[in-house]
């Protein structure tokens, strides 16, 4: 356990609503123990605005255990701030200096419209996800669970894939705001696995053509977003879906 | 008013018979006619998901709303354990009986007989469902799916992907909903917060929501009300449910009539990383699974503040396994939790605080080696990294129990059914299958149980039974715009008191109260202390709670303030049940009910039920009926963990 409180300069992006324009606001804040969380410094901060009268400033959190996707902060220009593999809820103020300026911004793509402050819209995700993100089964329908040996290397693939969280720190990365890993991802993960594997071609063109249709962007190999990804979502995957997607359209009715 | 003894409405027969006689005696709604009836489901985890998904699929019109962005953002999403069923895929003595058996003792028999059986009955398939959505579980190199044992079971029963099982299977509920988004089956309202049920003629028949976006009231009408809405942990402030979870929803229901079952009923998890101060946000569980390596000590010697590597052996207190030589470090949640508790009220606490233990892996690092611990849980090993900034290889974990999960909810009949016709409570928000204590991966097991097996036979039993299309209700009935205007004068009133302190210093100090006096241990002083101190605190609250920002566009403080309010309330009915129920059993311990080693100590003659609250008024208390329980398969005995 570290001992020794900071303190902070903050500029933070603060919009009324999504037709505001928006500006950077600075504020300070002292007395920031090393072992809270980036999201617990906010708490703080919109304690403090709140005792002085003020608005508080708006951001999506949730779990706060980094699992369900719901935090989504630039700092400093990176989604979910400088360490590898975490989300900004799992970012522990000990990776700032005292004195340090500290800069936070909501997600920017065209897709992801911010609501207020630091929350966007997301609901793009869930809209490709009801094009094909799924299997096409209804409850009461299934056959025993060990009726369809998978072997297990493609069991872990599906699960690599799997692990996506839908942050969309992927999009916020690529200078072409792509959506390309999260689409693979569930692509994968379903191509992966003998239950998706029948619908993979119908599944692959619908998603596709809603995330192009959606105003995301394409992608051109930089891989930032694998590099910002907080789950490790390989970029393995886009090339998984491109191959699929390339066989679909050849073989479309 | 008298007290009523409840009917619970469970059918008759043998009990391995009862749920599949009962699915034939039920009425069916033809397959055409199924469009004809509106559901509104609130919340979209494991329970409300599953729900949506499948009343969907049988031709309902759903209405799905979740307070965040998605549906995928639900909290059964951090589950990490696993799921239960009664596979006996390993071949080692599983049964649906054995599952039913363990789950009715592990609860300390508080639960119905009736609902735990079924639950048993229908977990199989449950995962054959999950299997045929995606869900990829963890297989073994033949291609089967792979088994692990969880929680004291003494069988191989959990079925898993990684340590994110929640999370996989809240995906495979989300994906199966969104399935029926395309067929346009299911609308779902994102960004959506229920502040208030509209009864009409004594049956549910729809919500006022709150847009969370723009601040506006919105009426919605219904032919049924699914509740699906988690827990209330958050009583506590601190716990390990999400920032958004709360208990408004299930107390605008009890408030219009829904019974309140059992809401003292708390599970307060062993081992969770320590409170680090006090603008901690939340508590995050490391998986119990650790204890099956992990051994948990204090120091001996009273304020011992050695660093523990330099603390020896013979000046280490092994407690758990002292007191408890069969069980060991694997003794269960309940039993784990109050022997850290004594620990740290002997002054024995370690770490800054004071208010932890040591989960100590350095005897399993020297009998297999620092890999083979690494492979088993190596990510939890760096997720308490991160958190900490210590390295569990090195020294020892320091863990803490925190408030994780809640048995009690709104009370409902075999058919998930409350107390107000028409108002269905799934998951977590019902108090229904796990009685005093429940056992680890059966909260998964239950909310999907509830959402894809049970409610939709029971549902369409109500339908063809009470005929609501007969008396169809649109949003412009009276009722609605009553319903509307006492939800508007309610934000108001917070608005208007304009007083000085924060809504999150009133929630933190409701937490310290619950903690103190609702935790672990109670007893009958600290109980009635807690009582007057929660009246106070909701007084104050509303003299004195300050709310910045408008009504119009998000307000997170209008949010949080409206859910503290019904927290307060909650908390005190929590207190009160508590001091009602004047035996030890399960997470509910009370002092003056103990065995001579300190073991919770059931009154079965006089607490051999379930205690369902009905609300009268803020300041008038509450009416405690109970539903008798009967054990006619399982035999009462004394769980004895030594």
């Amino acid at each position: 356990m570290s001992d020794g409180n900071m303190n902070l300069k903050l500029k933070v992006w603060r919009q009324k609503n999504t037709k505001d324009a928006g500006q950077m606001v600075d504020y300070s804040l002292e007395g920031v123990s090393p072992d809270m969380s980036f999201l617990e410094m906010m708490d703080m901060l919109n304690e403090k605005l709140v005792n002085e009268g003020q608005d508080s400033i708006a951001f999506d959190h949730d779990c706060r255990e980094g699992i369900c996707g719901m935090c989504s902060m630039m700092i400093n220009g990176q989604a979910h701030g400088p360490k590898d593999l975490t989300t900004t809820c799992q970012l522990h103020m000990r990776s700032f200096k005292d004195g340090d300026t500290v800069v936070v911004e909501p997600w920017r793509a065209r897709a992801f419209p911010v609501m207020k402050d630091l929350m966007v819209d997301r609901s793009a995700f869930d809209q490709i996800i009801a094009a094909g993100g799924f299997v096409n089964v209804n409850t009461g329908n299934a056959p025993d669970g060990n009726a369809i040996p998978i072997s297990k290397e493609n069991a872990d693939l599906a699960m690599d894939a799997a692990a996506c969280i839908g942050c969309a720190a992927c999009v916020a990365s690529c200078k072409n705001a792509s959506a390309m890993l999260f689409v693979s991802a569930k692509i994968s993960q379903l191509a992966l696995l003998p239950q998706g594997e029948v619908e993979g071609e119908e599944r692959v063109r619908s998603m596709v053509s809603k995330m192009d249709e959606l105003g995301f962007g394409n992608c051109t190999n930089e891989a930032e977003c694998e590099a910002s990804c907080p789950k490790g979502i390989s970029i393995s995957n886009i090339a998984r879906m491109n191959r699929q997607y390339f066989t679909s359209a050849i073989k479309a009715k | 008013m008298t007290i009523k003894k409840l009917d619970g409405k469970i059918p008759d027969g043998p009990v391995d018979q009862k749920w599949n006689q009962h699915r034939f005696n039920m009425k069916l709604i033809n397959p055409s006619n199924k469009r004809k009836f509106k559901v509104i489901v609130v919340g979209t985890g494991l329970a409300g998901a599953s729900a949506a998904a499948t009343l969907a699929e049988l031709g309902y019109q759903v209405d799905a709303f979740c307070i965040s962005d998605s549906p995928r953002r639900a909290h059964s999403i951090a589950a990490q354990g696993g799921i239960n069923a009664a596979k006996n895929y390993p071949n080692d003595g599983d049964s649906v009986w054995r599952l039913f058996y363990d789950t009715v003792k592990g609860g300390d028999f508080r639960a119905r007989e009736a609902n735990v059986y079924r639950l048993a009955q229908v977990s199989n398939s449950i995962i054959d469902q999950c299997v045929a959505q995606g869900v990829p579980f963890a297989r073994e190199y033949g291609g089967t799916l792979s088994n692990r044992s969880f929680g004291g079971a003494q069988v191989s029963r959990t079925f898993y992907a990684r340590g994110q099982t929640g999370q996989q299977l809240l995906l495979g509920a989300y994906s199966a909903m969104m399935k029926e988004v395309h067929k346009n089956r299911i609308k779902v309202f994102t960004r959506r917060e229920m502040v208030e049920l509209v009864v009409i003629d004594g049956k549910a028949r729809g919500i006022i929501a709150r847009n969370i976006i723009t601040g506006e009231l919105e009426k919605h009408s219904a032919d049924a009300v699914l509740l699906c809405t988690g827990g209330y942990g958050n009583v506590f402030f601190l716990s390990t449910n999400a920032m958004a979870s709360n208990s408004s929803a299930a107390w605008k229901a009890y408030k219009k009539g829904a019974y309140f079952g059992n809401p003292c009923f708390t599970q307060i998890h062993p081992t969770c990383i320590p409170v680090h101060g006090e603008n901690q946000s939340k508590l995050t569980l490391m998986s119990e699974s650790l204890r099956n390596d992990g051994r948990v000590w204090v120091p001996k010697a009273q304020g011992d503040k050695r660093p523990p590597n330099e603390i020896p052996d013979d000046e280490r207190d092994y407690y758990l396994e002292r007191v408890y030589p069969s069980f060991g470090n694997l003794a269960p949640r309940d039993v784990s939790s109050r022997q850290a508790k004594y620990a740290v009220d002997q002054g024995r606490g370690v770490g800054k605080s004071g208010y932890a233990v040591y989960l100590d892996f350095r005897d399993a690092i020297k009998r297999d080696g620092q890999k083979a611990i690494a492979d088993r849980y190596g990510n939890l090993f760096d997720m308490y990294q991160q958190i900490t900034a210590e390295n569990p290889y090195e020294v020892p974990m320091r863990i803490y129990p925190a408030v994780h999960y809640t048995m009690g909810g709104l009370w409902v009949d075999y058919n998930l059914m409350s107390s107000v016709p028409g108002l269905f409570v799934l998951g977590e928000a019902n108090f229904s299958d796990h009685g005093a204590n429940r056992l680890g991966a059966s909260a998964l097991m239950q909310g999907l149980a509830d959402g894809y097996f049970v409610i939709p036979y029971t549902l369409g039993n109500y339908f063809a039974t009470e005929k609501p299309e007969k008396t169809p209700v649109t949003t412009e009935h009276p009722e609605f715009e009553q319903a509307l205007k006492s939800s508007a004068s309610r934000f108001e009133q917070l608005f208007a008191v304009n007083g000085k302190r924060s809504v999150d210093s009133f929630h933190k100090e409701l937490g310290h109260i619950m903690w103190e006096y609702v935790g672990m241990a109670r007893d009958e002083e600290g109980l009635k202390k807690a009582i007057g101190l929660i009246q106070n605190l909701r007084k104050e609250f509303w003299k004195d709670v300050r709310v910045t920002g408008s009504d119009v566009g998000v307000n997170l403080e209008l949010e949080k303030a409206n859910r503290v309010a019904d927290f307060i309330e909650l908390g005190e009915l929590m207190a009160r049940d508590a001091l009602e129920r004047k035996e030890s059993c399960g997470g509910h311990f009370r002092v003056e009910s103990q065995t001579e080693d300190n073991e919770a100590l059931r009154d079965d003659e006089n607490f051999c039920h379930v205690a369902a609250w009905e609300f009268q008024s803020v300041d008038t208390a509450p009416l405690r009926h109970i539903e008798e329980l009967k054990f006619e398969n399982v035999h009462l005995s004394q769980r004895s963990y030594k």
